[in-house]
């Protein structure tokens, strides 16, 4: 019974997603970028909510999961003939296959969640501060690596051409998929004792939890979600450089699991939506727009500016963000569910 | 070879005195300054400011240390005082912003463009001839300016009052504030001096790369965090000695390494990082035998 008490916590970041993508099908085409990225986001923000949020412990890596995923669908849904003459040093492997659209989005996830492995399977053993600048440094050797070694990718130049599968259809479903599996984590065993671990290590640890196990699995998890996430990614740009998946991303998606709140689902799809809006909403009025009948015309690199304040105010004022890190719940609904379980025994 | 101890030995001066300022914060206020690389990048254009209206050296020096000590403050009134108390994962996280923002503010205020800041362009020149023809007049004086500052810092940590007070915040803020430490003051004092590191190092930068742009001293506060880290935070010395080694890793890995390869020294370095933490999580320097209770 607990999974129908607690559907509400699945089912209002689902409807949301869904309303978005909704009034993505009402809007004319120039503006349907904006809530095509708004799911991606989500996506991507539910990601690293499945670590960050469960865990308690920052990271700063996730990114480079959405990196490898990126990359590997977009690499992957290339014709073998555009490779051989704009890419000759890949690997031949890399060179001579291609795959579909599905087999690419799946490769992505699998990618993310092999590479989390490796990557957790030393670094889970730390916390706090440490965990924070070691994932960061994995970001680092991620984004250096793709820079240089075209072998594996384009390198320093954009990789164009990718077919844009990821309409709102695909950006929904994506999204949906990514809530759904976080919620089904948070949900079961392993999703509850990382949670206690979060709460109190030492009596988590007390009661035979072990935190490295924990967090590992939260970490392989949100890895997979991560690469699949980038794959939605690279569908729906069309075109990627090594500088779309490092700092500013990983600096936006923070952002907006901070100010949804950290701590919830919920958090993570709010923060995800009003974020991207605000970050989209800025980005045009940076070229002229009209808001009312009053024309806002604001400077380039206006939107970082606003996005770093909000986020720093947030921090300083509200911590657990605007959901309060609290998922929705509706209580005299699940009172009454509750008792008509327990009713017929 | 003349050539690459030098080098490295400037590089691990220059990182080891953003390893102190950084050091200092954390030692105070428990709190890792991600936007300490961006009080670098406004003192570096307060230089170029200067540079390019023509202003007098030491004025520009001047405006340099007196924006990045304004910024300084301003940040610990604005950001570090409310955050005071809260968890790890959100000081980092809050930090990082601010890091953001002061970049995004740099970049809508100058543009992603280069600006030029020739401040004391004598410096640039060699040493002497033959093997010290390779060798600049900045690398001597970054080395000593470092080492003037690590000095004149142990001297006030360890000969003066409010060295002692820092001290006795650094090992238990909460202990030393009931024992009469002015909280405020010790903190504020910190900033400062973290600040007056930052505008120094700005200082040395600039004149090695006069290029000054929004991403200026990103990649070195990035290279310092983590040296800093593994180092160990908990005492000033291990974290400076974290800055000065990554900073004398990087610079010979890029010396020596062919070019194929150089262009990987960030992930070399990282790996190494890595690895060490792995081994020593609470440190390298950090007394054997002793394992921290994680806290919540």
């Amino acid at each position: 019974m607990r999974l129908v008490s607690r559907l509400p916590e699945l089912v209002l970041p689902a409807l949301l997603v869904a309303g978005v993508a909704l009034l993505g099908t009402f809007t004319s085409r120039s503006n349907e970028i904006h809530f095509r990225t708004a799911l991606v986001d989500v996506a991507i923000v539910v990601g690293l909510y499945v670590f960050i949020g469960n865990s308690g412990v920052i990271s700063f890596g996730q990114i480079s999961f959405v990196a490898v995923g990126a990359f590997a669908a977009g690499l992957m849904s290339l014709s073998p003939q555009i490779k051989r003459s704009i890419m000759p040093a890949l690997f031949p492997i890399l060179k001579n296959h291609s795959l579909g659209n599905v087999e690419s989005l799946l490769l992505a996830a699998g990618l993310g969640a092999v590479f989390a492995l490796v990557v957790g399977l030393p670094l889970m053993r730390l916390s706090g501060l440490a965990a924070g600048i070691a994932t960061f440094a994995v970001l680092g050797i991620t984004h250096n690596v793709l820079f240089n070694y075209t072998k594996i990718g384009p390198g320093a130049t954009a990789l164009t051409n990718i077919p844009e599968t990821t309409g709102l259809l695909q950006g929904m479903i994506g999204a949906l998929i990514a809530i759904a599996a976080a919620w089904l984590y948070q949900l079961s065993r392993f999703g509850r004792l990382l949670r206690a671990t979060r709460e109190d290590p030492a009596a988590a640890q007390a009661v035979g939890v072990s935190i490295h196990r924990q967090r590992l699995i939260a970490f392989v998890l949100s890895g997979a979600l991560c690469g699949f996430a980038g794959g939605l990614f690279v569908h729906e740009a069309g075109t990627i450089t090594t500088e779309d998946v490092y700092l500013d991303l990983t600096f936006l998606t923070l952002a907006m699991l901070v100010v949804g709140g950290v701590g919830s689902l919920l958090g993570a799809v709010v923060g995800a939506l009003l974020v991207s809006g605000l970050d989209s909403f800025l980005i045009t009025a940076e070229s002229g727009v009209h808001v009312l009948g009053v024309k806002i015309d604001l400077h380039d690199g206006t939107h970082l500016v606003v996005l770093g304040a909000v986020m720093a105010l947030v921090l300083v004022l509200r911590p657990e963000g605007i959901t309060g890190s609290r998922e929705f719940r509706l209580p005299r609904v699940r009172r009454w569910w509750a008792r008509s379980a327990e009713a017929p025994t | 070879m003349l050539q690459t101890l030098f080098d490295a030995l400037a590089l691990g001066s220059v990182y080891a005195l953003m390893a102190v300022g950084i050091g200092l914060v954390f030692g105070v206020l428990r709190l890792v300054n991600f936007a300490y690389g961006q009080l670098i990048m406004a003192g570096a254009y307060a230089l170029a400011i200067g540079s390019s209206h023509h202003w007098p050296e030491w004025v520009s020096v001047l405006t340099c240390f007196g924006v990045v000590i304004a910024l300084s403050l301003l940040m610990e009134i604005a950001l570090f005082r409310p955050l005071r108390g809260a968890s790890a994962a959100t000081m980092l996280v809050a930090t990082f912003a601010v890091a953001f923002l002061l970049q995004a503010i740099a970049l809508l205020k100058f543009g992603s463009l280069v600006k030029t800041a020739s401040i004391f362009p004598g410096l640039f020149y060699p040493i002497g001839h033959g093997d010290f023809q390779t060798v600049r007049k900045i690398t001597i004086v970054a080395i000593a300016c470092a080492a003037v500052a690590l000095v004149a810092l142990t001297l006030l940590l360890n000969r003066t009052t409010y060295g002692l007070h820092m001290r006795a915040a650094a090992a238990n803020f909460q202990t030393a504030r009931a024992l009469g430490v002015r909280a405020n003051e010790v903190i504020t004092l910190a900033v400062v001096l973290s600040g007056v590191l930052a505008a120094v190092v700005s200082i040395i930068l600039v004149v090695e790369n006069p290029f000054v742009e929004p991403h200026f001293a990103l990649r070195d506060t990035i290279i310092v965090l983590v040296g800093v880290v593994v180092g160990g935070l908990d005492r000033l010395w291990t974290a400076t000695l974290g800055g000065f080694l990554i900073g004398v890793a990087t610079s010979v890995f890029t010396d020596q390494l062919s070019s194929a390869h150089s262009v990987y020294v960030d992930s070399f370095v990282f790996g190494l990082v890595i690895l060490v933490l792995l081994l020593r999580p609470e440190g390298v320097f950090a007394p054997l035998r002793t394992r921290t209770v994680e806290r919540a």
